[in-house]
């Protein structure tokens, strides 16, 4: 789960700070001097810690904080401004040229995740109604234009590409007259992954630059980097002036301190993250919104853009009606888990629920999909007359559903018992005993 | 313009193979002027062994991706020596350095070892870290001793994995055993082994898809890949080596000790040491693990793969 060892870690320290009531300057020593060795087990450089933390201290350590009568709470707050300030305030997008089309160019390290996250934006882009054109410019790593074309192919993307014989400065220039000529309004440049140090590659970069004048260039940058980002970020930044970063590979266990690093070396805002190899799974980052959940705040709005997404809007509507009637049959039940999976996957999604990230089953759940898997067999075992009027399924007819899902009868009884609760829920929110943010959401869980 | 004439003479130019250890050097000497090293203003100037000493000495350490728990362990060893045998110079303090470096390290140097019959190498390690080019490189020395070398596309997932490993078979002139684009890997392995026997093979290196040692279903296929080989080619000489790459930090533990786990490592590959990462997070992961580092990576081409040797890497690391 994203920045979730980093999270567990920062929380602790400064729950053990809240539990005291007045602060003395040691007291805040001591819980920074953790909050510096949680951040330097994710992986962020060294002198990016040494500031934050002396920053943090300075104002931690101040009057107005030692004199409160919350000083933890206060010295929480501090940090969670400081964290937030480092990775840069609010989400910052992509620029998008007045005079199409947009060119975006994706540079970083070998192995870093170009290719795929080529293939992420150009989905995303889609899905916005754009219509964006990928460029194969990775001429030296084998197969990796195949690769390219492969994912073209199954997002229903076009790709240019001049095979590898060609000079990636002419493969782009071509690409880019090519789009003017039909109608792309974006184009997404593929370049081979290179080191930061490797002189001759730099200016192949630089020279695409000049000749192409690009929008946009984003570094990828690996997750699980270590320090090193800071060099390989700085180098790149001065070589080639780079807009924003994209993080890569944030679905596995990295603490993922790359991401402050590089923040802090090169000033330039990450604006996306990629959280697996899926090609949606990939999403704007929101900075406040991050740190937040570092420290336990949960993120709420992440979560509910999410299933605005997800949920169809007439659908909704429907089920919005049948809900205030109080129908609520296992046909809507089976719609919402639909939409649910839609969101992506269960263990993300609970992360972002206020105080469970840092629920430490949660981490070993990994929230199973085949459960839902289960609970859709269990319904479409059941006849239509059922999905209606669940009272009428009875032991006999409990028995055939369980055979018939592959399921056991437990399980039903249990799905039976979360849909009667759901079905109350129901009715309490149409009396208006609980309204809140999930009110229209229903989860079915 | 460029300053090459065109994109052959520019490819080559990137393969060219320079000595060996400069290329490892000329990478860790491009670190040293890195605004962030300062292990040589450390020692070189007569410093008191104080406070202020130690915390640089804990910065040059963290920056080299040593990780946390490891450099705190190894300063609290070092401050110990330096009361004991009374060390009072920077000077007598690197040479206890070096050898507590050497400790946390293996001793021998590391390297692969082919019996008489057939060898498989597994190789494993999360997306991108360099298997397909490192399994390109082993192929290509063996080759050059004369093995009969195939390779195994068990890489049935990524786009163009199979692409890949043809590119570099058709290259080195290798034998490759690949089905199509999904099917199952241990399928793939299993058919791997008959081809190996029939052909009299010398050497099976099986490439396997990156997955990150996180996804349990990913890993699940991965033992099944493994028991498949395991049992199949009982009377096969194998190894599993797990790629690491030098620029990552400490998710390098997460990832050896998660992959040992599940399939049980006998070597590391240590990968794009070429850069200005200094790869420190073997030492950590030596210190937990005990698992060999046997060889490093040092570039893209063919011919960049050396025995990792571990004198060499702190000398490198330090120098
Ligand atoms: N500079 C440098 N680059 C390397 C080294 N080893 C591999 N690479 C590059 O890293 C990138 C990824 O290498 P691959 O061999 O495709 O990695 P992989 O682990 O097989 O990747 P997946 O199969 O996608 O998980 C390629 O561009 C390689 O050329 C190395 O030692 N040094
Ligand atoms: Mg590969």
């Amino acid at each position: 789960m994203i920045f979730s060892g980093l999270a567990e870690k920062l929380q602790d320290t400064l729950k053990k700070l809240s539990g005291k009531g007045k602060l003395n300057e040691k007291d805040v020593e001591t819980a920074l001097r953790e909050v510096k060795l949680a951040l330097l087990e994710a992986d962020v450089n060294y002198k990016v810690v040494k500031n934050l933390i002396s920053r943090i201290k300075k104002r931690a350590v101040g009057q107005e904080v030692m004199e409160s009568l919350t000083p933890a709470q206060q010295v929480v707050k501090i940090v969670n401004e400081e964290l937030t300030n480092l990775m840069g305030g609010e989400q910052s997008e992509v620029n998008i040229s007045s005079e199409p089309p947009t060119l975006i160019m994706l540079v970083g390290l070998q192995g870093s995740g170009k290719t795929t996250t080529a293939g992420k934006l150009s989905k995303m882009f889609k899905k916005q109604g754009k219509t964006p054109l990928l460029v194969a410019g990775d001429i030296y790593r084998p197969a990796a234009i195949k690769q390219l074309q492969i994912l073209g192919d199954r997002l229903e993307v076009p790709v240019f590409s001049m095979g590898d014989k060609q000079d990636p400065v002419d493969i782009i220039k071509a690409g880019l007259s090519k789009a003017k000529t039909a109608g792309h309004d974006i184009v997404i440049l593929d370049t081979a992954g290179r080191l930061h140090i490797d002189e001759e590659m730099m200016e192949e970069l630089k020279e695409i630059k000049n000749e192409t004048d690009p929008d946009e260039i984003l570094l990828v940058v690996d997750s699980m980097t270590g320090q090193d980002a800071v060099n390989v970020s700085e180098n790149f930044d001065k070589s080639l002036g780079i807009n924003g970063v994209i993080l890569t590979k944030l679905d596995g266990d990295a603490r993922g301190g790359a991401a402050l690093s590089v923040k802090a070396v090169t000033g330039k805002p990450i604006k996306f993250i990629g959280t697996g190899e899926k090609l949606d799974n990939f999403e704007p980052f929101h900075p406040d919104r991050m740190s937040n959940r570092i420290l336990g705040m949960g993120d709420v709005l992440s979560l509910i853009e999410k299933a605005e997404e997800a949920i169809d809007k007439e659908k909704a509507a429907k089920l919005e009606k049948r809900l205030k009637n109080n129908q609520f049959t296992f046909d809507d039940f089976l719609d919402q888990l639909e939409q649910l999976r839609d969101m992506g996957p269960l263990d993300q999604i609970m992360g972002m629920l206020p105080g469970m990230g840092n629920m430490k089953q949660l981490k070993n759940l990994q929230v199973d999909d085949k459960q839902l898997d289960h609970i859709e067999a269990i319904i479409n075992s059941m006849t239509k007359e059922e999905r209606n009027d669940p009272d009428i399924i009875n032991g006999s007819r409990r028995k055939r559903i369980a055979t018939g899902s592959g399921t056991s009868i437990q399980e039903v009884n249990r799905l039976l018992k979360q849909y009667r609760q759901t079905k109350k829920m129901i009715k309490k929110f149409n009396s208006g005993k609980a309204k809140g943010l999930m009110g229209n959401m229903n989860l079915p869980f | 313009m460029s300053i090459f004439k065109n994109v052959e003479d520019k490819k080559e130019a990137k393969e060219t193979e320079n000595g060996l250890f400069e290329k490892l050097k000329d990478g860790l000497n491009k670190t040293k002027s890195g605004i962030f090293s300062k292990i040589n203003d450390l020692f070189s100037k007569d410093k008191e062994l104080d406070d202020k000493f130690f915390d640089e000495l804990e910065e040059v350490l963290i920056q080299a991706d040593i990780g946390v728990h490891t450099t705190m362990k190894m300063i609290d060893d070092l401050k110990v020596k330096v009361k004991k045998e009374e060390i009072e110079n920077t000077e007598e303090f690197y040479k206890v350095f070096k050898e507590e470096l050497s400790e946390f390290l293996q001793e021998e140097k590391g390297g692969l070892i082919l019996k008489k019959g057939l060898n498989i190498i597994i190789v494993v390690g999360v997306n991108g870290s360099g298997k397909t080019t490192t399994i390109a490189k082993i192929a290509s020395k063996y080759k050059k001793q004369n093995k009969d070398v195939m390779i195994a596309a068990c890489d049935t997932f990524r786009a163009a994995a199979i692409d890949q490993l043809e590119v570099w078979t058709n290259r080195l002139g290798l034998r490759l055993v690949a089905q199509k684009e999904g099917s199952d890997a241990a399928a793939v392995a299993y058919d791997a082994i008959q081809s190996a026997r029939s052909k009299d093979v010398d050497l099976l290196i099986i490439d396997t898809a990156g997955r990150l040692h996180t996804q349990k279903n990913l890993m699940e296929e991965l033992k099944k890949v493994k028991r498949v080989v395991y049992k199949e080619a009982e009377e096969a000489h194998k190894q599993l080596l797990l790629i690491l790459d030098a620029t990552n930090g400490q998710n390098a533990i997460s990832q050896a000790k998660i992959f040992d786990k599940a399939v049980n490592i006998d070597g590391i590959a240590l990968t794009k040491l070429d850069g200005t990462a200094k790869g420190g997070i073997v030492i950590a992961v030596k210190d937990e693990l005990d698992i060999p580092i046997k060889l490093i990576g040092v570039g893209e081409g063919e011919n960049d793969l050396q025995v990792f040797d571990p004198e060499q890497f702190v000398e490198a690391l330090f120098s």
